[in-house]
């Protein structure tokens, strides 16, 4: 009986996650395009010296980060593809969905802030450990995206309409 | 106080090297975040929570990497770079160092 109870939460929980995962994720993936869309034109580049922005007259530092977690249903799959090794799709997209996100914020901040461009772009990711599960469990990862925003001169071949 | 994480700071000239500055903070999770990220491991995505925390700690690390550089008689620092790194259970430190330099 217990078990059986077990067994009904188990698929619950597997299908909850699943659905609202999912829609979740497509939702998320439809604002991130949108919004990459809209800031396409901007000057965001690792690189630390461009060629034609040594012109900028302002500079500051600008970050954005996000956390994120995967659903129940993926983390159960991610947990079976553990021991037949391969492609872990499920944290693919995970990282993916936080990456772009944290690069989106770092220049929707440096727009926000008046900036044109950033330039000398990082990235870093973390783990964040679960309290519970002795500490093995993910909460969730942490992507964090900064770099140094310029504030570009109006004949700059970087700044566009 | 200027703040880039290149190694020059655009339209100025740097003419003093003070040296290494740091700050870093380590938080631990609210309890109550806790809970509302456990309801949000369900269904995935971003647990904005979790996020605020991580940025706020992380602006704190920045502050206090900014006093030690005043402190020095600096007024910009550059090649500023960030680390994260879990440190026991639920505590996370955010750490942030640069080279304080005065410019002009």
């Amino acid at each position: 009986m217990g078990g059986l109870i077990q067994l009904i939460v188990f698929l619950t929980l597997l299908i909850v996650g699943f659905v609202a995962g999912r829609v979740l994720e497509r939702r998320h993936f439809a604002s991130i395009s949108e919004r990459e869309r809209r800031t396409a034109s901007m000057l965001a580049v690792p690189m630390a010296r461009v060629p034609g922005a040594e012109l900028a007259t302002d500079s500051a530092l600008v970050t954005g980060s996000v956390v994120v977690s995967i659903d129940y249903y993926k983390r159960v799959v991610a947990s079976l593809r553990n021991l037949v090794g391969g492609n872990v799709a499920a944290y693919e997209s995970l990282l993916d969905r936080g990456r772009r996100e944290a690069v989106l914020r770092m220049k929707e901040e440096a727009l926000r802030r008046g900036f044109h461009g950033v330039v000398c772009i990082r990235m870093e990711t973390s783990r964040l450990a679960s309290a519970r599960q002795g500490g093995k469990g993910i909460a969730g990862v942490e992507v964090l995206a900064y770099g140094t925003a310029l504030r570009l001169p109006a004949h700059s071949p970087y700044r566009q309409p | 106080m200027y703040l880039t994480n290149t190694e020059t700071i655009p339209g100025k000239n740097i003419v003093v090297c003070y040296g290494l500055v740091s700050g870093n903070t380590v938080r631990a999770k609210h309890i109550g975040r806790d809970i509302a990220a456990s309801f949000k491991n369900l269904v995935g995505g971003e647990l904005k929570g979790y996020t605020e925390l991580l940025s706020e700690s992380r602006q704190e690390a920045v502050d206090r990497m900014t006093a030690e550089a005043e402190f020095m008689g600096a007024n910009g620092i550059v090649n500023v770079r960030f680390a994260t790194s879990s440190v026991a259970q639920g505590a996370a430190e955010l750490f942030a160092y640069g080279t304080a330099v005065r410019v002009e």
